[in-house]
């Protein structure tokens, strides 16, 4: 299940690329201007995604002194 | 005395209170007193790490970003976002071999590494040449803090004496466990104080934060996304992907992973920090409250936005509140710069040039420094002028030329040798530093694309860090082959 780390690229791409897709003010979602709601949502994924790697990781399960 | 100082100094008592305490039944040797005797669970170090995060810079600066220039401001939730997805694959290495080899510092890590006591002894150096403005910073702000906060009632020169003489006497007693329990407070102020703020003033003041961004955009169509030309899209995404990679090397943030009692409680914060990043959302809707409401600060005053705002918003014993958690903001930070600096010095300068001291004498020199440290400190905020304020935007990028060595060394097979790291190390500062002092920019270059003139100045620094890292390594590595092949 190595191959589950490679979703750690992902939030690079959303948020070092992803910007120069996503620069506009409209549509407002939840409130919040279309570049700053892109970036709060990606936040959330990446916490996601980090507690996916983590949950997959073997490293995790065996109990490290 | 009014009802704000009140509460400010309860706040002030209260960080020296827990200070104290914390140290109660722990003998403070060296490994106590500077990592905490590794044995920190996940919110401990979350608390350590959030500590350090959340400064006055991330209070004021954070605030006074998003009020004066808007949009560029995103960059701060995203390269933290960043540095933390690296921080659960590159952390856990670094944990492990501090642990196994008994590391303090950060500069003992490339004494190990690179079996180089000199190349510690540089690395030391760029860490206090940065941290020492990181720490004036942090001095300053609890000076505007209490002075704004307080009605004037407590000079700023005050706050500051009084803020270093307590951060300095509970870092001399309990060293990194004081930051630790002084970050409890700290974390429940800030997450109470700073949501509460950015939800009510733009229901105050606009009845919504939706309606909030609305009037903006009206006002000043344009604000909430990047500008076309200056930090525009390519200054965003260089400036966060270099940002994101120098994160962690920041000597106090890397010496808090010491203090881990495991590699799983460090990727386990690698998942909940992203999630507290979201705390500075709401330190943005205050800067962006504010913009239309108390208009008018330029320069470096844009950082009084909060602070202006709330005095014109609530009553005094509120903006008391506030400005106890700016207190908090600056100690928590302060403690652990302190505390980086003075065992830097201790152990990776005493220590280099007098092979014989032990780790008692070397616990006993550190704690002595940090009052030393904290005046050195003083005397800069209250006199130092230009050179500290450059000094200040040249600490991030000198960290960051770190990077490339520390991140070659975790490799199974380093490639780069002891004398590529210093040469890249120095390169990389001596760019950062000539560039920085000259106040060049590639803006100066006119035949360039715009793009490429819009990219922070640090990817330079880091370029040419990183090739003559490559060329130094590979003349240095031709000496010692014949021998290490035949090894093989």
């Amino acid at each position: 299940m190595r191959s589950i780390r490679w979703l750690a690229v992902i939030p690079f791409l959303a948020l070092v690329v992803g910007p120069f897709f996503v620069n506009r003010a409209t549509p407002v979602i939840l409130d919040l201007p279309f570049l700053l709601a892109w970036i709060v949502a990606w936040i959330l994924i990446t916490s996601a995604i980090m507690a996916v790697i983590y949950a997959a990781d073997p490293a995790n399960r065996r109990d490290e002194p | 005395m009014n009802g704000a100082l009140v509460i400010i100094a309860a706040a002030a008592l209260l960080a020296l209170a827990l200070g104290f305490l914390a140290s109660r039944g722990k003998e403070m040797t060296l490994e106590q007193w500077t990592v905490g005797g590794r044995g920190f669970g996940a919110i401990f170090v979350f608390l350590l790490l959030a500590g350090e995060i959340y400064t006055t810079f991330t209070f004021l600066g954070g605030s006074g970003y998003a009020y004066g220039k808007g949009a560029p401001a995103y960059y701060i939730l995203c390269y933290g976002t960043l540095a933390y997805v690296l921080s659960y694959f590159m952390l856990p290495p670094i944990w492990r071999y501090a642990r196994d080899n008994r590391l303090y510092s950060q500069s003992d890590f490339f004494v190990r590494k690179y079996d180089s006591p000199a190349l510690g002894v540089l690395v030391a150096l760029v860490d206090i040449v940065a941290l020492i403005p990181y720490l004036v910073l942090q001095f300053k702000g609890l000076g505007i803090i209490v002075e704004i906060a307080g009605y004037g009632a407590i000079s700023s020169t005050v706050a500051v004496w009084s803020g270093a003489i307590i951060v300095a006497a509970y870092v001399m007693v309990s060293g990194v466990h004081g930051s630790a329990w002084t970050s409890v407070a700290k974390d429940s102020l800030i997450l109470g104080v700073v949501v509460f703020l950015g939800i009510y003033l733009p229901y105050h003041y606009y009845g919504g934060i939706g309606s909030m961004f609305a009037a903006i955009e009206q006002a000043k169509p344009g604000f909430t996304v990047l500008p076309a030309h200056g930090e525009s899209l390519w200054w965003f995404s260089s400036t966060v992907l270099l940002t994101a990679l120098g994160f962690y090397m920041w000597p106090h943030t890397f010496a808090s992973i010491y203090t881990a009692k495991g590699a799983t409680v460090i990727r386990k914060n690698a998942i909940v920090l992203p999630l507290y990043q979201l705390i500075l959302l709401f330190v943005f809707f205050v800067g962006f409250a504010a913009t239309l409401q108390v208009p008018g600060l330029t320069g470096s005053n844009i950082d009084l936005a909060l602070f202006k705002l709330s005095v014109k918003t609530f009553d005094p014993w509120f903006v008391g509140l506030i400005g106890a958690t700016g207190v908090f903001t600056a100690l928590v930070p302060g403690s652990m710069i302190l505390m980086t600096a003075a065992t830097l010095i201790a152990n990776n300068l005493y220590r280099a040039v007098n092979p014989a001291a032990d780790d008692r004498q070397v616990a006993k020199l550190a704690k002595l420094l940090v009052p030393l440290v904290a005046l050195v400190a003083v005397f800069f905020t209250l006199k130092g002028g230009d050179t500290i304020v450059a000094l200040l935007l040249m600490g991030y990028s000198f960290v960051t030329q770190l990077f490339p060595s520390l991140v070659l060394s975790l490799a199974r097979r380093n490639f780069a040798t002891r004398e590529g790291a210093a040469a890249g190390i120095i390169a990389g500062v001596a760019t950062v530093a000539v560039v920085s002092l000259s106040g060049a920019n590639l803006h100066a270059l006119k035949w360039l694309p715009s793009a490429v003139q819009d990219l922070n100045i640090g990817i330079i620094a880091l370029a040419v860090n990183f090739v003559v890292l490559i060329v130094v390594s590979l003349a240095t590595r031709q000496v010692v082959q014949p021998s290490s092949v035949a090894a093989e």
